[in-house]
């Protein structure tokens, strides 16, 4: 099995997609803690399902699905930060801007041809072995942008994330964070797609996140924790999924689920034992 | 009493009574006669001899100083003003929260903002910040218009309680109020850790300083909210209900540390409060805003019954017991906090 392994991460398409997932990984863990902190998980998911139907519709006038999956993203990303700049409203504006959306998306699969639906399983559940080369370096841009922008933003976002009444009184402009941090979350989302799928999308963007917050209570070491869990999810689902014939998504979303599990459970024992180590 | 409230009362206030009135209908207006009223900081400031309470009496405190002192700032004759208000009108929409808001507040002076529920108290906050632009008149703070995240403003916020589970220390709740509004990222910088230190040592924050925030009791999260205002060392502190849903002991915890500071930093202090008695101790003057109208003084003076009823036109009353103030409107027996009224007229507009 491990010479098989060794064999196959010879070809290209398995490099691709190590890199493809390492990228990913960064980014999503990242993002993902402010995705929970923030509360945005019903926003993470209408980014990807109108994403799907911005893919969908550009495959259909011929352009690049991934690209399409961007500008889908992106779109409803502005349209949620137009709409819904209040947290009481913000659900109501991201269902109804989803609903919308996923009804354009049926259209552009009822105009389809025949050919093509293999295409829209592959944005549903994820596809990171078949990334091609010009994917790879639209990742890779993407990937850069949103780290370079969430490193720009990060104090401002974290004070108007866990604090946004005295941040706004210091002079940050909250409505813009929370705006620019949705494009931000646009582009994860659509890198994320491309490893998970829109279906299983929070397992990337929720996740690590949340399995962070279980661990420790420092904000810096949250957030390595977060990108260590998307990374050994995404990289370790990526293996398996070269020597087992089974979907990466299923071991992504099962390998990110026992870290979560782990931090749940497994964690706070551990931390008795060792307070009852020490009483000793 | 370290107090110059009473030269700078007078030179203003040729006609103006200690008690200066807003926009009030005719009943307690009568001294305003078209000059812009109100600008008088009231005659007696500082707490006045008897009736109101058995707290110390304003003056320079005996206490250990918790704060360090700023030093360059000199009680001047012809000081700047903390802030100015000169007949400001705040309306949201065609909603004029309150109109020709004519107060001047000295650097050092405590102020508290007091008014029922939705009388525009958080709103004159805002207004301060930078954040709600007037609709009419003027308002200097700290010798300029007002501008948004100007560092020489501290703020705490009414104690709202954080997720059991939100990631963050108290440490680093304090850290943001030194660089979490500039842009990029990174560690604190070894100068910044050494004010955070300083500010949860001045609030004696420091045994609790690296717990989990959320896990935190309200008090404790108030005290580090305060470290977090006073670490960028401001001239000004707004306080918006800092003292809302804690218990009494907290309460005068609270209220203690920031008319400590006031006192020790010669700092400028506007304390929004519904209930006036935590802060009889430390107000130098208040201001009662409800219905549009507004009355500033000192608290003898705005917190009578005839000055109530008169913003309220309506029949209210002030009682003194046990060193506590309780007005009582109709309809409301309980507490200071009187309800929206239901039958007062609209809130006036603009006088020419």
């Amino acid at each position: 099995m491990i010479d098989q392994l060794v064999h196959l991460l010879g070809y290209e398409f398995a490099q691709k997609a190590l890199i493809a997932g390492f990228l990913v990984a960064v980014v999503a863990g990242l993002v993902s803690r402010f995705v929970v902190a923030r509360n945005m998980s019903f926003a993470v998911h209408a980014l990807a399902e109108v994403g799907f139907t911005g893919s969908a519709g550009f495959i259909l006038i011929g352009l690049s699905p991934v690209l399409g999956l961007l500008s889908g993203s992106m779109l409803t990303a502005l349209l949620i930060g137009a709409l819904g700049v209040r947290i009481r409203e913000r659900d109501s504006v991201v269902g109804v801007i989803m609903a919308f959306g996923l009804g354009l998306g049926v259209l552009f699969i009822t105009l389809y041809p025949r050919y093509a639906s293999e295409a829209f399983a592959i944005l549903l559940t994820g596809s990171v072995t078949a990334v091609s080369r010009g994917d790879l370096l639209l990742l890779t841009v993407v990937a850069a942008v949103t780290i370079v922008g969430l490193g720009a933003m990060y104090r401002p976002l974290t004070f108007a994330t866990v604090d946004p009444v005295v941040a706004e009184a210091r002079g940050v402009p909250v409505r813009l964070v929370s705006i620019l941090f949705l494009l931000l979350l646009a582009a994860a989302v659509a890198e994320a797609v491309q490893v998970v799928g829109v279906l299983m999308i929070l397992t990337l963007l929720i996740t690590p996140g949340a399995t962070a917050e279980r661990l420790t209570v420092q904000p810096g070491l949250a957030t390595a924790v977060s990108v260590a869990v998307a990374l050994v999810a995404t990289v370790g689902g990526i293996l398996l999924a070269l020597v087992i014939t089974v979907p990466v998504s299923f071991f992504v979303t099962t390998i990110a689920f026992g870290c979560y599990l782990a931090a749940r459970f497994v964690w706070p024992l551990l931390a008795t034992l060792r307070a009852r180590q020490l009483g000793v | 009493m370290s107090e110059d409230g009473l030269t700078s009362g007078m030179d203003r206030a040729g006609a103006a009574p200690g008690v200066t009135t807003g926009d009030a209908p005719a009943a307690t207006h009568g001294a305003g006669s078209g000059a812009p009223t109100g600008t008088a900081p009231g005659t007696a400031t500082g707490t006045a001899p008897g009736v109101t309470t058995g707290a110390a009496p304003a003056g320079p405190a005996e206490a250990p100083p918790r704060f360090r002192r700023r030093g360059a700032v000199a009680p001047a004759a012809e000081e700047e003003p903390a802030m100015c208000f000169d007949r400001a009108t705040l309306a949201y929409g065609d909603r004029v929260v309150w109109s020709e808001l004519s107060l001047t507040v000295r650097p050092g002076e405590f102020l508290a903002v007091l008014g029922p529920n939705g009388s525009g108290k958080t709103s004159l906050l805002r207004a301060l910040l930078g954040l709600a632009p007037l609709a009419g008149g003027q308002l200097d703070v700290l010798g300029h218009p007002p501008r948004r995240g100007d560092p020489a403003i501290g703020y705490v916020p009414q104690h709202a309680g954080f997720d059991r589970d939100v990631p963050l220390r108290g440490r680093d709740l304090v850290g943001l109020g030194v660089d979490g509004h500039r842009w990029g990222f990174g560690r604190l910088s070894r100068d910044g850790r050494r004010r955070v230190e300083a500010a949860l040592e001045a609030v004696a924050a420091g045994p609790y300083a690296d717990a989990p925030i959320g896990r935190l009791s309200g008090g404790e999260q108030q005290r580090l909210r305060i470290a977090q205002a006073l670490v960028g060392e401001p001239a000004l502190l707004l306080c918006d209900e800092p003292l809302a849903s804690l218990d009494m002991r907290y309460q005068q915890e609270i209220t203690e540390l920031i008319g400590d500071w006031a006192r020790q930093k010669r700092g400028t202090v506007v304390f929004v409060t519904h209930d006036v008695n935590p802060v009889l101790g430390y107000a130098d003057r208040v201001v009662f805003v409800v219905n549009g109208r507004w009355a500033a003084g000192s608290t003898d003076e705005v917190l009578t019954t005839e000055t109530m009823s008169g913003l309220y036109d309506a029949p209210v009353e002030v009682l003194r017991v046990r060193g506590r103030i309780v007005v009582v409107g109709e309809g409301s027996g309980a507490g200071f906090d009187i309800d929206e009224p239901h039958h007062f007229p609209e809130p006036v507009g603009t006088h020419p």
